[in-house]
């Protein structure tokens, strides 16, 4: 399977999708026994993925796709680098592990196949996400993990607080797509290409480029956004409000940490500059300490580990952004371990929360006795994710001091930032995996009892992974890790660090980290108060500031409907008018376009002013009418000399169409008028009448000067000449405009018969239809 | 209005002016008129009709719904730009046949089926508008004495 | 000759966008249908006037001259005569209908859709 054919790789990407679709058929089928099948597409595509494992690993590159919109150079096409694989098979290992967790977690919920359905929309976006060579579809896929999210947030949309928590995060993180979105264009225009993989060579002429900041500032908005750095990381710990599944996967081994890939995937391009390695550090850090901080304060199992997973993204930012392979090979490993513990330690809160009715810390207590299985896994990733030896978290720690430390004066304070962050996520790590269960036993709200197989089954299995990659790291090296730096830092690099502790400074600060950590989880409740205390003097942070601007941003667009949209007819008319004469007269005049005058009625026959005389009079009547007679019989003179023009000049069908149109009229206005009372006279005030009379002759006289004007410009016969010469040759007709009518242009006069039988139709049912009172 | 003099005029000129619609239409190809044409001075022979004796004899004299009518229309119109398609030819192209009808060749057409479609439309759509107007809101009077 | 027609035109629509201004129903309704046929005398003015001569090709000709009439202005203007002309009946209707129910036919007291002091919308969730 290692050169696996396009085709393939194709119905891997898509079988989460198709899944979805299935979801709640099979669902209502099968009831919750369903998430077994469902989670074989999942697991399908995580076999084809480690079919590529051989080849990426040696070094190679997978890459397929077909066009799309060659034209404007656009086509589906992935590409598949170490980056790429190695979050393609979190992604499709950890989603079939969350799918058969679901169908326990929601075990005889009604709506268990619709929520199966949102995962697996999820998971397929992200997996084309991850894979996605061209910037399109980078860019549709993201956003989709968006919607996803949404989706997921909001399940349990009968409470608000899960209303609130999926709008937040839907408008941060789109905010933060149409930031991407621009970032991307800025990218296409300064080196002319569309698709990933042809980027990354091309990272000196956009270093290089005026357009650098402004793109490298775009995308991290994006970036940023997705991976809840500071200042945005305010809908991350509100996204908890999901089902626990969810935050297991989106919230903390996946989406999130789509930013974290964009950056990881950029880091050859946009990389190396000084703007590049102070924001990221910088926000990343400040994440870190942040989130780790918030999260020591919390009590609820599920929202200290939300801060833990907003201070480990500011670990990946800060690595990510350090600017040493160094760095970059610590960020990896550390993203992998990560994905395995905190993914693990969230579905044991989930377990937990099942089996004893409950997620707050003080209320836990004892439940080795009762939940055996669970404890061992929560335990196994509480000891990886405090970094503890053997473990894979042990590796990424080990290599983040060696990186830091440095020596670098600038590094201290990013170590300083880890070296605190770390030993907090430590007793956090502790707080979840080991104080639920050992001590003794609480007043819970359900007797505590085991989970079911499928809520065990993911936690133990990530957790031992954790355990697994850290005894036999040579094979993650080999396989996951050092491919995927070698893609991050775009040169080949070889991961090799062990498992065994070699003495010196990185060793020395992890022994502090541990340290610090076990004083902290020891001295818990102070912690937690000191944290507490120093938080509550920054005052209300973002997320207060979410809520005032949605409710300011309501009333700020009902003010401006009221401006713009006052409820008077007449005001918009006027603002209409106004408009129109000032395009009409305003070019004439600024470019000096004004028409030659035409030297008067010359060769005018009298009977042909007479008419024009009637028309006038006509409608000048019409103006003045004070009756409904004179209003009806004025009307009918202005459009029967219209007639008589249309016949003088050489339109005799417009002339018998415009005499009937106007018998008509006059017959359906007289049979309407009598049962309407026309006011006697047209109220407007003195000013009033000046405004609107101004108006009135700014607009004729803008249509007549713009006719003249077009009148006097050459005229171009070709299309008149075109129905001329064809009529009778082609559809052997001698009245073009009749031909033209019904022939040449016959698909217009289609449309415009449907619209004349839809006015009467409409006419019916406002004579016809009458609501309730006027029965008699 | 439906004094005497009207009441027994209508119908002839009723029935004039509606043999001249259609004479109107079917020369329109090569001479003014049409459709449009036509189909207006239909509608207007029948709201003469209707204002001498009421909607209910012209609904009586037609037979049908207005709307039947224009609805008719619109569907023959419709099909007589489909009819090009089945021959392979695009949308709307004009088809001709010319066959000998009593030792005089007629050209007939998918254009001039069109436009009769044109024509039914018109006169069913103006011509429900006006009978919906004649008839009085409370339903009663007008169509009470129609007939005559 | 494009004068006069010039000067027409723009009287119907300087007239037909004074009707247009006023606050009663009936007078916008009026003066849609000035303008109505102000348009049509646009279009048939745009497309060069030509006296006398339809545009009708003759029995012993193929073609039509060059001194007949434009016929591209005259099809666009004949159904445009049958739209307006249902386009009023229309509006005619919905004016009485609506003259009928609201008992007014002043635009600014008919407020059912855009109601004066309307409640803000929810700033929840």
């Amino acid at each position: 399977m290692a050169a696996a054919a396009p085709a393939w790789t194709f119905i891997a990407l898509f079988l989460p999708f198709l899944a979805a679709i299935l979801a709640p058929f099979l669902v209502s089928r099968l009831g919750d026994r369903a998430a077994w099948i469902v989670a074989l597409a999942p697991a399908l595509s995580f076999l084809h993925f480690c079919g590529f494992l051989s080849e990426i690993s040696a070094g190679e590159v997978a890459t397929g796709g077909y066009a799309w919109a060659p034209s404007l150079n656009l086509s589906f096409s992935w590409f598949i680098d170490g980056l790429s694989l190695t979050f393609a098979l979190l992604i499709t290992g950890i989603g079939t592990l969350i799918v058969i967790y679901s169908g326990g977690y929601l075990k005889g919920h009604r709506h268990l196949g619709r929520f199966l359905s949102f995962i697996l929309l999820f998971m397929g976006a992200m997996l084309g996400l991850v894979v996605s060579d061209s910037f399109l579809m980078l860019f549709v896929y993201w956003e989709l993990t968006s919607i996803a999210s949404f989706l997921l947030i909001g399940f349990d949309h009968e409470r608000e607080a899960a209303r609130r928590a999926a709008l937040q995060a839907l408008v941060v993180t789109g905010a933060g797509g149409l930031s991407l979105l621009a970032g991307l264009v800025f990218l296409w225009n300064v080196t002319g290409v569309t698709q990933l993989s042809l980027l990354v060579h091309l990272g000196d002429a956009l270093r290089m480029s005026p357009f650098y900041l402004p793109a490298l500032f775009l995308v991290l908005g994006g970036a940023f956004t997705k991976s809840a750095q500071f200042p945005f990381h305010f809908w991350l710990p509100n996204a908890m409000e999901a089902p626990t599944p969810v935050s297991a996967y989106l919230h903390s081994a996946t989406m999130v940490k789509a930013g974290v890939y964009l950056l990881m995937r950029l880091n050859p391009v946009l990389g190396g500059t000084p703007a590049w390695e102070i924001l990221l550090p910088f926000f990343g850090g400040v994440t870190l300490v942040a989130g780790a901080l918030i999260g020591i304060r919390q009590t609820d199992l599920k929202l200290m580990l939300a801060y833990t997973t907003m201070a480990s993204l500011g670990l990946l930012t800060m690595l990510t952004g350090f600017g040493s392979p160094h760095a970059i090979e610590a960020a990896v490993l550390y993203l992998v371990a990560h994905s395995l513990f905190k993914g693990a330690l969230f579905m044991v809160a989930g377990a937990v929360d099942h089996g004893t009715g409950t997620r707050e810390l003080p209320l836990l207590g004892g439940l080795r006795r009762a939940m055996p299985i669970t404890f061992v896994a929560a335990f196994l990733a509480a000891c990886s994710m405090g970094g503890l030896p053997l473990f894979a978290g042990f590796l990424a720690k080990e290599e983040i001091y060696a990186a830091l430390a440095t020596g670098n004066p600038r590094a201290v304070f990013f170590t300083a930032a880890a070296l605190v962050g770390n030993a907090l996520m430590f007793a956090i790590a502790l707080a979840v995996g080991l104080k639920p269960f050992v001590g003794k036993g609480n007043q819970t709200p359900l007797t505590p009892h085991e989970a079911p197989v499928a809520l065990w089954l993911g936690p133990v299995i990530l957790a031992a992974l954790g355990l697994v990659f850290g005894i036999f790291s040579p094979l993650l090296h080999a396989y996951l890790t050092s491919p995927m730096a070698s893609a991050v830092i775009d040169e080949p690099t070889v991961i090799t660090i062990g498992t065994m502790p070699h003495l010196g400074l990185p060793f020395g600060l992890s022994l502090l980290t541990v340290t610090l950590g076990i004083l902290v989880y020891r001295e818990l409740d102070r912690a937690r108060a000191l944290a507490a205390q120093m938080l509550e003097g920054l005052g209300p942070g973002p997320d207060r500031w979410f809520d005032q601007f949605v409710s300011g941003l309501v009333r700020f667009s009902a003010r401006l409907v009221r401006i713009i949209q006052p409820g008077r007819l007449e005001i918009y008319i006027t603002a209409t008018f106004i408009a129109v004469a000032a395009t009409l007269l305003v070019p004439l005049f600024l470019f000096d376009e004004l028409p030659a005058m035409p030297s008067g009625p010359a060769g005018a026959l009298v009977q042909e002013i007479a008419f024009f005389v009637i028309a006038a009079l006509g409608i000048v009547t019409v103006l003045r009418a004070a009756d409904r007679l004179t209003a009806i019989v004025s009307l009918g003179i202005q459009g029967f000399a219209v007639a008589v023009i249309f016949l003088l000049f050489g339109a005799p069908d417009l002339s018998f169409t415009q005499f009937m149109v106007e018998t008509l009229s006059v017959v359906i206005l007289t049979l309407v008028m009598t049962r309407l009372r026309l006011s006697v006279t047209d109220h407007r005030p003195p000013g009033q009448i000046l405004l609107d009379g101004t108006i009135a002759i700014a607009c004729g006289l803008g249509f007549a000067l713009m006719l003249l004007k077009a009148v006097g410009t050459p005229f171009d016969p070709f299309m008149t000449d075109f129905f001329n010469t064809y009529s009778k040759a082609i559809a052997h007709g001698a009245n073009v405009v009749n031909v033209i009518i019904v022939d040449f242009r016959g698909t217009d006069t289609l449309g415009e018969i449907a619209v004349v039988m839809v006015t009467g139709l409409a006419v019916l049912a406002l004579i016809k239809l009458r609501v309730g009172r006027r029965a008699s | 209005m439906n004094t005497l003099i009207l009441r027994t005029v209508a119908p002839v000129i009723t029935a004039l002016m509606l043999l001249f619609s259609v004479f109107v239409l079917l020369r329109g190809h090569n001479e003014p008129g049409g459709g449009f044409i036509g189909g207006l001075i239909a509608a207007s022979a029948l709201a003469i009709f209707g204002i001498a004796h009421g909607p209910g004899a012209v609904q009586r004299a037609i037979r049908f719904h207005p709307m039947a009518i224009a609805g008719a229309g619109l569907a023959l119109a419709a099909v007589s730009g489909l009819v090009s398609i089945a021959a392979g030819v695009p949308f709307m192209s004009g088809l001709w046949i010319y066959p000998d009808i009593l030792g005089a060749e007629v050209p007939l057409s998918t254009v001039m089926s069109f436009d009769i479609g044109v024509y039914l439309v018109v006169v069913g759509s103006v011509t429900a508008i006006a009978l919906a107007l004649e008839t009085e809101p409370d339903g009663g009077a007008g169509e009470g004495e129609g007939g005559g | 000759m494009e004068i006069l027609f010039t000067g027409l035109i723009g009287l119907f629509f300087a007239a037909a966008v004074y009707l247009m201004l006023s606050k009663f129903t009936i007078r916008i309704l009026l003066g849609i249908v000035l303008l109505g046929n102000g348009v049509n005398l646009l279009l048939f003015t745009a497309g060069r006037i030509t006296r006398e001569v339809p545009p009708i090709i003759p029995a012993d000709a193929s073609t039509l001259g060059s001194v007949a009439a434009n016929p591209l202005p005259q099809a666009l203007i004949l159904t445009a005569i049958v739209i307006s002309f249902s386009f009023f009946a229309f509006l005619l209707v919905l004016t009485w209908r609506a003259f009928e129910e609201l008992g007014t036919d002043s635009t600014d007291e008919m407020l059912l859709a855009e109601p004066r002091d309307e409640p803000l919308p929810p700033t929840g969730y």
